[in-house]
């Protein structure tokens, strides 16, 4: 139990714990948006890395449960986070319901280009309408507080409570979805993803299987939409656009698929290169050309890193001991999770 | 809507639609053949539009100019451009998963917009079509239609009716159509599996670069109009089925009637029709229309 993995992770968390004591006000909010990220990260990790469902449209469940939290908000005053927060988890959780259970007909690039068609289909839906204000998006003019009995026990319009509530969130859901993977469930779907036939054949009705792992992940992702809008305090039609659920897919890529850490370490990595290439301090007028950079860092990384950034120790480990490195994303190395 | 107006809006969907399938069929042919996502796709595009407005002058002065030696000059490079690429980006990734090429071609993506902005800049151009192209011929009495738009759909059926003869009725097509089916296999019987891989995106990358360069002067040239039409020809290339050019073909057609006709008549709802054709047809049949045999 207490493997480099594990300790890996117990140390990134205690590091994200301990970094708002000596950060500055940009730094704690660049972090709480990685922290966001790294939430949506896990949610298709879930669905790529784990039940090898490659979905392309996931950006539409997070923009859904960023949308809900600013409409059912009241006009005037704060919503109470008890039951803000999942009604909008749960409205992600719907659509994600009904995208999943026809989407899922399909197999492989078609199920990628469905799950998008789904997703464009919400963009248009907040883009083109009254309902969520058009292009220009809604504001969340009060920002939900946590009240039992009209006494205030969490106020997210504070930059550190924030912090810290979407510090506790990235725990749980990492913790929640550990746990997930461990169990008869996630075991069920590793076998989708190593040979779905031969599930079928031992008896599996993969169907439940991964209509379940599709709305749990869009529950989570919706999670993610929430906090994104609490966060900023507005909503736009760009946090349904495809550019994001490629973004997302992007990082879990990134960090290495088959493994929540890698989830984790995408999100950081992309946000933190992206925020390395722009900083005017580092690259002076050329910083506005980051995308250069970023493209560049991710062919790199395609190159050098066949298993990701999370395969490196081993690569190094291959290195130094003069032996291949293991397969990755193998199915013998498929099931092991944290 | 009247006569005229119908049938103009006629012609603007198989002008659309033809225009996709040659974008569509490059793309469903470095899919279909060898397996690559390819989402720089919409980048060659890109670099096919830029190509016409930045090209021109410099072929104008050694050349002495004129339309066609641009878009042969434009092709030339592309077929480098593709051969190159392949070579450097490419060839070590077909062992790997799906999903690293996903990443690489991403990558490459991001940096094509930058480098297109660091030559040629941000703003928006035009390009002017040829003086023997740029007239109209009357439709009715009051409406009429601009040549170069029939000029376009034109370039797009000659250019159907070649690959699909390359396709069935050549070697080389032959070996592309195997190569496709069994890579090992092919492999064994003498056949240079990587010149061919080469070969195809080579063209791939061409028929993008040629259509974007044909589409210029009615398009205009401006950032992002890659991801664009990207996005459009991955619809069309599921929907047709992917790998078949046959069903690239009608699946860009049929998306060119909806997407203008949709504008015309439910201008509210045209962006979403595109993706709700999709799903209904995924739905329908879950491999495509044509499935490549």
């Amino acid at each position: 139990m207490r493997s480099p993995k594990f300790l890996f992770t117990a140390a990134v968390f205690a590091l994200l714990a301990l970094y708002p004591l000596v950060a500055g006000q940009f730094g704690v909010d660049l972090v709480t948006k990685i922290m966001i990220y790294a939430i949506f990260a896990l949610s298709l990790e879930l669905l790529v890395g784990s039940t090898g469902l490659v979905c392309f449209g996931q950006a539409a469940l997070f923009g859904i449960g960023a949308y809900a939290a600013v409409l059912l908000s009241p006009e005037s005053d704060a919503a109470n986070l008890a039951w803000l927060l999942p009604a909008s988890v749960l409205a992600a959780a719907a659509y994600a319901l009904f995208m999943g259970a026809l989407s899922l007909r399909t197999k492989g690039v078609y199920f990628i280009m469905v799950t998008l068609a789904f997703a464009q289909m919400a963009y248009y839906v907040v883009h083109d309408t009254p309902l969520g204000g058009g292009t220009d998006g809604i504001y969340l003019n009060i920002k939900p507080v946590l009240a039992i009995g009209g006494a205030t026990l969490l106020n997210l319009d504070h930059a550190a409570s924030f912090y810290g509530f979407t510090l506790a969130m990235l725990a749980g859901v990492f913790g929640f979805l550990a746990l997930l993977l461990r169990s008869r469930f996630g075991r069920a779907l590793a076998g989708i993803k190593a040979n779905e036939q031969r599930m079928r054949a031992t008896g599996f009705a993969t169907y439940p299987y991964k209509l379940a792992a599709f709305v749990i992940s869009g529950a989570l992702a919706g999670l993610a939409g929430f906090l994104f809008a609490v966060k900023d305090g507005v909503v736009n039609p760009e946090l349904m656009s495809w550019h994001l659920s490629g973004a997302v897919l992007i990082m879990i890529i990134l960090g290495g698929l088959g493994h929540l850490r890698g989830a984790l370490i995408g999100a950081f990595a992309f946000a933190l290169l992206q925020e390395f290439f722009k900083s005017e301090a580092v690259f002076g007028a050329f910083a506005k050309h980051w995308h250069l950079g970023l493209g560049l860092s991710i062919i790199a990384c395609v190159a050098l890193l066949p298993h990701g950034l999370v395969g490196l120790p081993a690569q190094w480990r291959a290195r130094l001991t003069g032996r291949t490195p293991r397969g990755g994303t193998g199915p013998a190395q498929g099931a092991q999770h944290g | 809507m009247d006569l005229a107006t119908f049938l103009i809006q006629c012609l603007n969907s198989l002008q659309y639609g033809l225009l996709l399938f040659l974008v569509a069929s490059g793309l469903t042919l470095i899919f279909g053949i060898m397996g690559v996502i390819n989402l720089a796709h919409g980048s060659f595009y890109m670099i096919g539009a830029y190509m016409a407005y930045a090209l021109a002058p410099v072929v104008a002065s050694t050349f002495g100019g004129g339309f066609f030696a641009t878009l042969f000059v434009g092709l030339v490079l592309a077929v480098v451009l593709g051969y190159v690429l392949e070579w450097a980006f490419f060839s070590f990734l077909y062992e790997r998963e799906h999903l690293q090429q996903v990443l690489m071609t991403y990558g490459l993506i991001l940096v094509f917009e930058e480098l297109r902005s660091l030559i040629v800049g941000d703003d928006v151009y035009g390009v002017t079509a040829p003086d023997w192209l740029s007239g109209t011929i009357p439709l009715g009495e009051v409406m009429t239609y601009p040549v170069y738009r029939l000029f376009i759909s034109g370039v797009c059926l000659a250019l159907a009716v070649g690959m699909w003869a390359v396709f069935t009725r050549t070697r080389l097509g032959m070996m592309i159509r195997a190569g496709s089916t069994n890579r090992e296999m092919v492999q064994s019987l003498g056949i240079d599996i990587k010149f061919l891989y080469r070969v195809v995106f080579a063209a791939g990358v061409a028929i993008a670069v040629l259509a974007g360069m044909v589409a210029a002067p009615v398009s205009s040239v401006y950032p992002g109009m890659g991801n664009q039409v990207l996005i459009i020809c991955f619809v069309v290339v599921v929907i047709g089925g992917i790998g078949s050019i046959r069903g690239a073909l009608l699946a860009a057609l049929l998306i060119g009637v909806v997407d203008t006709f949709g504008k015309v008549v439910f201008p509210q709802a045209a962006g979403v029709l595109v993706y709700v054709l999709m799903a209904l047809i995924l739905l329908w049949k879950p491999d495509g229309l044509f499935k490549a045999g």
